[in-house]
Formats: structure tokens, sequence, C-alpha cells
């Protein structure tokens, strides 16, 4: 970030309708490749928002600043109210100390196309590794929890088995329930079920069905996966070239989409299902 | 003088610089294996100095014969008012040397943990050191064991060199046998199959059993 203090963004957000999640002109570049121009992007407490768009538009780019997994050049994102990428000083913001970021992680979880399940504990391990490590809960209280949470995606079988003895699916599957196990108010899914069997894809879309049905959590989406982004989103973001090119609920999107781009997009996906 | 001859007269002082060389060999083992994580995470510290550091130590000891770095520990050292005794001289040196080739292959396996695994660890929120220790190291470590395999051969290779300021290990015993019989062959030769022994049959089977010990707790066996 070139400028130090910056000034004309809030130190925080506040109100009843403030959003969970909040990207204010922000900005991503890697050299003189622009892959996000000015991203303005809210989502609200409870709203599950599904991103599609063609390859490189800049869907994972979003959900991996929004993890910190990338930093970002320009812009300010807010997490829960408070910013994420920076931090108030005085009456300014300034870019966020590792501290601050720590604790605004904490209220994310993210899900990766490829699991990223820890090949060296078993699921039951996989589970509690951050509430034990990280949360500083007891044996036994994360144990609980990270049953209670294999139960719910149809794991508690298998918890004593390594991520080597599991399917894709189900490893997608311990991987949401280690990410929840964090207890996060929002969840990130980049493209979880691409790495599927068609045939598993079914036990990981439903587990998040649930997810939507059961629990209050702010989502965050990118995924191929048409159909199930019709039924389960709020609304749904078409990116093209690292812009939001339309956005609206599932039906006007997919039923009646106003841009070009997004017309010729989803007859070409139509095309290919 | 018979073979069997030789063996009842100086048997007990092989078996004695063999237990030297063993000694030294677990010695300077453990030392470098200490050394090559200290180094190589430095190598990959943050901060400038501390890289810098670890950079310097890797070049001087890998760089440089292991002969010299043990006449300096062990006479150039006392100059400078650090006095040790010879023995430990000897692993000290030998440790420290092949501590530097170990650093490399510290960084170089925890380089190759895949970056999944890293994202994996900064989503669940944990602090870069709990990072290592719990998730990066154990698969770094199942990544580097074959290689350390090759490096404890080296390494108990290189202890011979001890014999040369006089740490009564195997090869300083034969050497002395040697100097009084004449019996070259059967001395050095007693000393070649003794090293090929502790190598062939010490080392690499502990090693192939810590890789499956290893890999069943990564549930692949
Ligand atoms: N580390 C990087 N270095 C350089 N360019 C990158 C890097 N990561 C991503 N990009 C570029 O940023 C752009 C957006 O990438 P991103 O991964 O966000 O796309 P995407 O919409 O998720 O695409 P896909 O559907 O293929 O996953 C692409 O042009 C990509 O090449
Ligand atoms: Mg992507």
């Amino acid at each position: 970030m070139s400028e130090k203090h910056l000034s004309g963004f809030p130190l925080s957000l506040d109100g009843p309708d403030r959003p969970m999640v909040s990207f204010r002109k922000v900005t991503k570049s890697y050299g003189s490749l622009t892959v996000l121009d000015s991203l303005d992007l809210d989502v609200a407490e409870g709203e599950m928002v599904t991103i599609i768009g063609p390859s490189g538009s800049g869907k994972t780019t979003v959900l991996r600043m929004l993890m910190t997994l990338e930093s970002i050049n320009g812009g300010v994102i807010y997490v829960d109210g408070e910013p994420l990428t920076h931090m108030p000083k005085g009456d300014h913001l300034v870019p966020a100390n590792s501290r601050h970021v720590r604790q605004i992680r904490s209220k994310i979880g993210m899900c990766f196309q490829q699991f990223n399940l820890f090949p060296h504990m078993t699921a039951l391990e996989n589970c509690m590794e951050g509430p034990v490590h990280v949360l500083g809960m007891s044996k036994k209280d994360a144990r609980e929890r990270a049953e209670d949470l294999l139960a719910m995606v149809g794991m508690a079988d298998k918890r004593d088995q390594h991520p080597s003895r599991l399917s894709g699916g189900q490893q997608q599957r311990v991987a949401i329930a280690r990410a929840l196990a964090m207890r996060p108010k929002v969840m990130l899914f980049d493209e979880v079920t691409s790495a599927l069997d068609p045939e598993v894809i079914g036990e990981v879309t439903n587990v998040i069905r649930k997810l939507v049905s059961e629990y209050n959590l702010t989502m965050l989406m990118v995924t191929h996966q048409m159909g199930f982004a019709k039924d389960i989103s709020d609304r749904i973001c078409f990116f093209y070239g690292g812009k939001i090119e339309e956005q609206g609920s599932p039906d006007q999107l997919f039923s009646n989409p106003q841009k070009e781009r997004t017309q010729q997009f989803l007859s070409a996906v139509k095309e290919a299902m | 003088m018979s073979y069997f001859e030789f063996l009842s007269q100086y048997g007990d002082r092989i078996i004695s610089g063999t237990l030297v060389t063993i000694v030294l060999t677990v010695l300077a083992a453990l030392l470098a294996m200490a050394i090559a994580l200290a180094a190589g995470l430095m190598r990959m510290a943050p901060n400038a100095l501390v890289r810098g550091v670890a950079v310097v130590y890797i070049e001087i000891f890998r760089g440089t014969s292991l002969l010299v770095q043990l006449y300096w520990i062990f006479f150039v050292l006392p100059l400078f008012g650090i006095s040790l005794e010879k023995f430990t001289a000897g692993f000290v040196a030998v440790g420290m040397n092949l501590g530097a080739y170990g650093a490399e292959l510290v960084r170089g396996a925890i380089l190759s943990v895949p970056k999944g695994q890293w994202e994996a660890s900064l989503a669940l929120n944990m602090s870069p050191a709990k990072r290592m220790v719990r998730v990066i190291l154990p698969q770094a470590l199942l990544i580097m064991l074959p290689s350390w395999g090759n490096l404890l051969i080296e390494l108990l290779k290189g202890t011979a060199l001890v014999a040369l300021i006089a740490v009564a290990d195997l090869m300083f015993q034969v050497k002395q046998i040697n100097g009084t019989t004449f019996l070259s062959a059967e001395t050095f030769g007693t000393a070649l199959v003794i090293y090929y022994i502790i190598a062939r049959f010490m080392i690499t089977p502990f090693m192939r059993w810590l890789e499956r010990v290893m890999q069943r707790k990564l549930g692949r066996a």
C-alpha cells in the first residue's frame, strides 16, 4: 500500500444493518495485471452469496483476500464491522499488524478445492487441532465439539481414519467440520466440489445445504454448480474481468440476465452441462 | 599370524575403537540434527540478520573441509580461550559440519510441504510457530528422512577423521595396530568391514524403521 494513512474510509461500520463482510474499493494486482478493480461488495449477516464467472475473473482472489491469504493493493475489507486489512490509529486507518489480523481472521473459516486436510492427523484430530491449539480449548471439550460436527457431516464412523483413507467427498466433509469447529461467523467455499467425482458431489452439497438451513452463517461461495447455486443462494454475483458485471437473486440472474456477458456466460455453461 | 590369531590378539582394541566410533556417530548425529533444524529454520526467518547468520554458517561449514574445521576447533579455538577435550572437539566438528548439510535438507523439506497445508493452517488462524511445529515439520520430517539416511552414513565416515586428533576411535585403533604389526591388509580390511556393517546393517535399517513409523503416523502404511 503506497499511502500509509487512509482517509475516506470509516474506522468501523456501525448500525443494525451493517454488513457482515464489506469490500470497499478493493483493488488487487499482480505486477501490472489488475485482478480486481475497485471492488465493492457487501454480504449481510446470514446471507449466502455465490460468485460465478469465467476462469480468471477473480473469484478465488476475492475469497483469498478475505481469508488474508492474499494482501490487497487498495481499499479496505471490513468483517463484522471492523476493518480486517487495516486498523484504526487516531482518526485514520493504517495497515493492520499481524495481531489485529489474527483477531479479525478468527471470524472467518475457509474450505478449499483440494481439501487440504492435515495428512498426519485423523479426521477427529484434524477437527480438534484448531480448537485445542488455537482457541486453547480443553481436549475433552474440543473432542466433543469435533465429534458433534463430524456426526453433522455424516463422518462420525470415519473419525479415526487418516485423510489418505478417505474419499474426496469424505475429506471435503471433514474439512467443512474442521472449519466449523472454529465457530467462524463467515464461511468461504472455493469450488469445494470441483475436485470430486460427480457421484460424490451430492454428499458435499448436502452438507452445505444443511449449513444454510440450520446455521446462521454468512457464506461466500465460488462454484461452477449452477443448479446448486441457484437452489441455495440468496444472491448471485457474476464476475467478469475483476468486476461484478451483474448481481441479483438467483431467479433474476439465471432466468432474466440483463447484461450480454452474463447471458453469454450462462448459455455457455448450459451447453457444457 | 593367522587372521584368527590377529583378531584374538587385537579384538579388544578393535571393539573398543568401534564403540567409540558408534558413540561419536550418535552424538555427532544428535548435534547435527539440532543444528540442521535451527539453521534450516533460521535460513527461512523473516528477519534478514537471522537469515544472514544461518547463510554464513552453512556456507562456511559446507564450503570448507571437515578436516580443517576439526583442526580449527581442536587447535585454534584454544588460542581464543575455548578449549575442548579431544573427544568433544571430534563430535562437535563432525556434528557442525554435517549440520550445515542437514540445514539445507530441512529447508528443502519444509519448502516442499504443499502450499495448501500452509494455507489451511492460516485459515485455522494458527500462529506461525504453531503452524511450523504442528503442521509443517511433521510432514517435512517424512520428506527428508531418506536424505538423512544418506547424510548419517556420510557422518559416520566423517568420524574417521577424528583419529587425526588422537581420539581413540576405530580408525585410530587400527592405525596403531598397523603401526606395530604392519598387517595393513588385516587391520584396514577389518576397519572397512566394520564401517560397512555399521552403515549398512545399523544406520540404514534404523532409518527404514523410522520411516515406516512415521508413515504409519501419516496413515500411509
Ligand atoms: N499468485 C499469482 N500471481 C500472478 N497472477 C495471479 C496469481 N494468482 C492469481 N493470478 C491471476 O489473477 C487472475 C484471477 O485469478 P483467480 O484465481 O481469482 O480466478 P478465478 O476466477 O478463481 O478463476 P478459476 O475459475 O479458474 O478458478 C487470473 O488472471 C490469474 O492468472
Ligand atoms: Mg478459482
